[in-house]
């Protein structure tokens, strides 16, 4: 039996490495997409364009303002008196949000201590709105902490940015420290997503479409009537998959520590370790495409159904903590989650065996219990 | 023998072919449906309960009001009190933590002294908008309590009242739905015309096609026209659908919403027609169609990822995705509510595309035997 298997294995080998296109679609098409998406994929914010209205227009208003540009978050995009203008430039796109000072902004401050401002954001893409609302919170807190920290004769050095002078009430100052990501780069964390989404279609995908293959090519049905059992059918094209995704993630991984200068911290022992249990799972799922399509392109269609519930579940695009709780409940049995989750934590936390462990145990029981019924599923139709 | 009823009868053998094969039909009729649910209730990216720690040195006055202040938020899950900010480290590094607020000690005393004091907040931001958000979230909620404490003394507070404008609910689904019908469009159009026409090929049927009495353009129009039909019974169906259950906001007009679809689905299917003009299997058409249309559509269009944080050359490229133009048009008109006077640039691109692909398609076409 282990004879037959090896010259099984070794016709799959020939088989894959003969085939330009399929090579093509293992090797060069990921890595390109690895290069493409890794720049593309980012939610970072840059700067945005502010529409500011100035109804003081007063040396505190345009202190404001100041405080705005400097931060570097914010481009001005036009600056008048009236709120017509900025109104039209939301609606076209040409500015993100609206700072409107009121009048008498200046004198409410002197006066009452208190004033004020309106900040008219471009909602549609929520989280971008509510990153820009949180940059444009704190630097108007921060002017408000310098207004009232100095004395009313060095406020006029105070707004220009000079130095803070006396204080005449408490003041806390906030350091930030962000962890494992200190320069907020998003390629750092975006990349190690992108890969493993990379080898799960990679591997679920070639699974369906290699078996699936045979079927439409009828030769299944010819391995069917020979002695070859079909434990040792399946072994035969699964294990040369399980490498192909492998060698695939050692590339990839090449690629991000190379090209993307993301940090290895953790070991890659324990990286390892989950790649090769997520590929199980992966495959797995390809075997159970493979048995419910009779064509390539139904198997195309039924595993780009999958993996997109996989991707969207799995904590890739959006914080899987910010789902509904009965989503990220069910988002426990989706393999994916639990491997971003591990390689992220490991290569830019330095996470060890002891942090991760739960993301290995998940992995093994899902790989597992998919893979065993894939083939119960499989024996069943091909019997 | 007259044009018009060989190509009515062409049409419908081509409608019973798509009807036929009933798995491929149930999924292109319920997957978009089901990609609408998924969008709607998992694609959400604000986290509504932030998992907080405190450091204190020593537990006083100052410091409870602090936490009471983080778990009274609504925002903040409050985590037991960490005495020592070392603890911090392992518990950010297995996930458990996403924010710890370090007080210095003697804080109560300090700050009764009127002394400058510091507070530090580390945050795990390996998501680097997402750590951003919740520093700023604990950040406000210390300045909160800064202003409380010198509110007595007569600090100055500059109040801001928000406005979130076109999508005041925040909802991720009202920005994902425009995206999504360009996906399932381009998914229906590009990807199933090309594979279509190129089984055709594959099996030699088209030869057969060829010799037939069918004019060539009329062999693609019989070829695509099903296939525009079912892709927009899809966008109705997932506008319906998005309305009925996620009640996303129709501000703007629905005849220019379909007839801006309609334009886009054309698109599509010239791009579909280009591609089973110049592959020879259906595996490389579903490879070119994968790779040329799905993939630029979703990752350069700004379905998921916005156009203006991309590196300049990419924004380049955005240019030429259609999915890119016809996304500014279908928010426009959903949750702006704008019309032909604001988005007619992109209206007109899209027409540009549509004429330069259908020269292409037409070009490439070959319409005689080998």
């Amino acid at each position: 039996m282990l004879r037959v298997l090896r010259v099984l294995l070794h016709k799959e080998f020939l088989q894959i490495s003969r085939d330009k296109v399929i090579m093509r679609m293992l090797f060069v098409v990921p890595m390109i997409q690895l290069i493409v998406l890794g720049n593309t994929a980012t939610f970072e914010v840059k700067t945005s364009a502010l529409w500011v209205v100035d109804q003081d227009r007063s040396t505190v208003s345009r202190g404001l303002l100041d405080r705005f540009t400097a931060s570097g978050r914010f481009d001005i995009a036009g600056y008048t008196a009236t709120m017509r203008p900025g109104d039209d430039a939301l609606l076209n796109g040409s500015a993100n949000a609206i700072l409107v000072i009121p009048p008498a902004f200046a004198r409410d401050l002197e006066r009452d201590h208190r004033s004020t401002v309106q900040l008219v954001l471009n909602a549609e893409n929520g989280s971008q709105a509510g990153v820009l609302q949180a940059y444009a919170a704190e630097i108007i807190a921060r002017y408000s902490t310098v207004l009232g920290s100095v004395a009313p004769q060095a406020r006029a050095a105070a707004i220009a940015g000079g130095s803070a002078g006396m204080r005449a009430a408490p003041v806390i100052e906030i350091a930030t420290r962000g962890r494992y990501n200190p320069s907020l780069e998003y390629k750092r964390f975006m990349i190690p997503g992108i890969l493993v989404q990379l080898i799960t279609i990679v591997g679920t995908l070639m699974t369906a479409l290699n078996i699936v293959r045979e079927k439409e090519a009828g030769t299944l049905d010819q391995l069917n009537v020979t002695p070859i059992r079909p434990s040792v059918f399946l072994a035969a094209k699964l294990i040369p998959l399980w490498v192909i995704g492998l060698i695939e993630f050692t590339m990839g991984l090449l690629v991000a520590v190379l090209v993307f200068d993301v940090p290895v911290v953790g070991s890659l022992a324990v990286v390892y370790a989950g790649a090769a249990l997520f590929l199980v799972a992966a495959l797995g799922v390809g075997l159970w495409v493979s048995t419910v399509s009779d064509t390539q392109q139904q198997a195309l269609f039924v595993t780009f159904s999958i993996l997109m519930v996989y991707v969207l579940m799995s904590g890739l695009f959006t914080p899987v903590r910010a789902m509904p709780s009965w989503v990220q409940t069910v988002a426990q049995i989706n393999p994916m989650m639990h491997f971003i989750a591990l390689v992220r934590a490991v290569l830019l936390k330095g996470a060890g065996f002891a942090d991760v462990w739960r993301q290995l145990v998940a992995l093994a029981v899902i790989g597992i219990t998919i893979l065993s019924l894939s083939v119960g599923v499989y024996r069943k139709r091909a019997s | 023998m007259s044009a018009r009823p060989a190509l009515l009868a062409f049409m419908r053998k081509e409608v019973r072919h798509l009807l036929r094969d009933r798995q491929t039909l149930a999924i292109l009729l319920l997957l978009p449906i089901a990609q609408l649910l998924l969008f709607g209730f998992a694609v959400r990216t604000d986290i509504h309960a932030v998992r907080v720690a405190v450091v204190a040195p020593a537990s006083d006055a100052a410091s409870a009001a602090l936490r009471t202040r983080f778990a009274n938020s609504g925002r903040f899950q409050l985590l037991p009190a960490v005495p020592h900010a070392d603890s911090l480290e392992s518990l950010l590094r297995r996930g458990q933590l996403d924010v710890g607020v370090v007080l210095p000690p003697r804080l109560a005393d300090r700050l009764t002294a009127g002394e400058a004091t510091r507070v530090l907040v580390v945050s795990d931001a390996i998501d680097p908008n997402t750590g951003t958000t919740m520093q700023t979230y604990a950040i406000a909620i210390l300045r909160d309590w800064q202003d409380a404490l010198g509110a007595a003394r007569g600090a100055v507070r500059i109040e801001t009242r928000l406005r979130m404008r076109f999508n005041p609910t925040l909802e991720s689904v009202n920005l994902f739905v425009p995206g999504l019908i360009a996906l399932i469009l381009t998914m229906v159009t590009s990807l199933m015309t090309a594979i279509s026409l190129s089984r055709e090929k594959e099996r030699g049927t088209f030869e057969v096609l060829l010799v037939s009495p069918l004019h060539p353009w009329q062999i693609i129009v019989g070829k695509v026209l099903p296939y525009l039909a079912l892709a927009m019974a899809n966008v109705v169906s997932v506008l319906l659908a998005a309305w009925l259950v996620f009640h996303v906001p129709f501000q703007g007009s629905v005849s220019l919403l379909l007839s801006a679809s309609m334009l886009f689905a054309l698109v599509g299917l010239a791009f579909g027609v280009l591609i089973a003009a110049i592959t020879n299997s259906q595996l490389a058409a579903m490879l070119a169609a994968l790779g040329g249309t799905m993939l630029p559509n979703t990752m350069l269009s700004g379905l998921i990822f916005p156009v203006t944080s991309m590196p300049l050359p990419l924004q380049l490229l955005t240019n030429i995705v259609p999915a890119r133009w016809f996304i500014e048009i279908v928010r426009g008109i959903m949750l702006k509510g704008v019309g032909l006077s604001v988005l007619w640039p992109q209206l007109l691109i899209l027409s540009v595309m549509l004429a330069v692909l259908l020269t292409l398609a037409i070009r490439r076409t070959n319409v005689r035997l080998a």
